[in-house]
């Protein structure tokens, strides 16, 4: 079993109370009237799914229940780095 | 027509195996007190308590207890008293919503109490990891629950009514497997 640190708890927890909940840092539009369909179809559909560091919304559901981000290597899996949410997408290597 | 009668939802239950003792509790006044950090100040004075502002911990006075869920949200159980009674005349804005009849407490007692549960819970729930007070929600099985350390080898869980038989169940085998 994974343990992910949740940044509201302060502490590793294990995987099962945690729940996946999608690519991070994707902005809604501030004004929907001038939203074209090919950038609504960006924001809504297209996602980036790399093969490597992911940045990703995680929700500590049976937990304290807070959404928070976490940059994640697709490739082994590890968490590199858990952040709260609304703070500045850190840069981070590959994570090996 | 006879009159309708409340039904409590483990009534007759219990488990007594050599280490370890699950009983469900008798009933409690329970809320789900939600407030920003501004409001902490003065929900605390009107609950008679300081409510815990740090990650899985809890705050005991007379019969009353607060128990850390999230950096917003709290847990609040008393045996004796309603806390909305206490809380109705806070002007700070906070959530607070009677939810006694939404859960349902089980102790578990005893020197396995801590095996028991780490049958399905899977946070370390050693002395170390989890001291007397620590306070979390968590998973047992399939089941959320509310975990909440009492003493060295007591705990009480608090899960929703309609998971709590099997709630109940898990935990009458994993008495079972602690005394083996």
């Amino acid at each position: 079993m994974l343990l992910i640190r949740c940044p509201y708890c302060e502490e590793e927890r294990p995987e099962t109370e945690f729940r996946h909940a999608g690519e991070a840092h994707i902005a809604r539009p501030a004004d929907w009237s001038t939203v074209t369909d090919a950038d609504f179809e960006a924001f809504f559909f297209l996602r980036a799914n790399p093969k490597g560091v992911a940045y990703e919304r995680w929700r500590h559901i049976h937990g304290c229940a807070r959404f928070f981000n976490a940059a994640r290597d697709t490739v082994s899996d590890k968490f590199i780095v858990t952040y709260k949410a609304g703070e500045k997408k850190p840069v981070v290597g590959s994570g090996k | 027509m006879a009159d309708a009668q409340r039904h409590f939802a483990l009534a007759g239950r219990s488990a007594s195996e050599s280490v370890v003792t699950v009983m469900p509790t008798g009933p409690a006044w329970r809320v789900s007190l939600r407030a920003r950090p501004d409001a902490v100040a003065g929900l605390s004075k009107a609950l008679g308590l300081t409510l815990p502002e740090r990650p899985k911990t809890s705050a005991e006075a007379k019969s009353r207890a607060a128990l850390w869920l999230g950096p917003d949200e709290w847990y609040l159980l008393d045996e004796a008293n309603d806390p909305l009674d206490d809380l109705s005349g806070e002007k700070a804005l906070h959530s607070a919503v009677d939810i006694s009849h939404r859960n349902v407490g089980i102790r578990v007692e005893g020197p396995g109490a801590e095996a028991c549960l780490s049958a399905g819970c899977p946070q370390n729930l050693s002395l170390k990891a989890f001291p007397v007070g620590a306070a979390s929600r968590t998973i047992l099985g399939k089941s959320e629950i509310v975990l909440w350390r009492t003493g060295p080898q007591a705990f009480r869980a608090e899960c929703w009514r309609s998971f709590s038989i099997y709630v109940m169940d898990f935990l009458e085998e994993a008495a079972l497997d602690a005394g083996a």
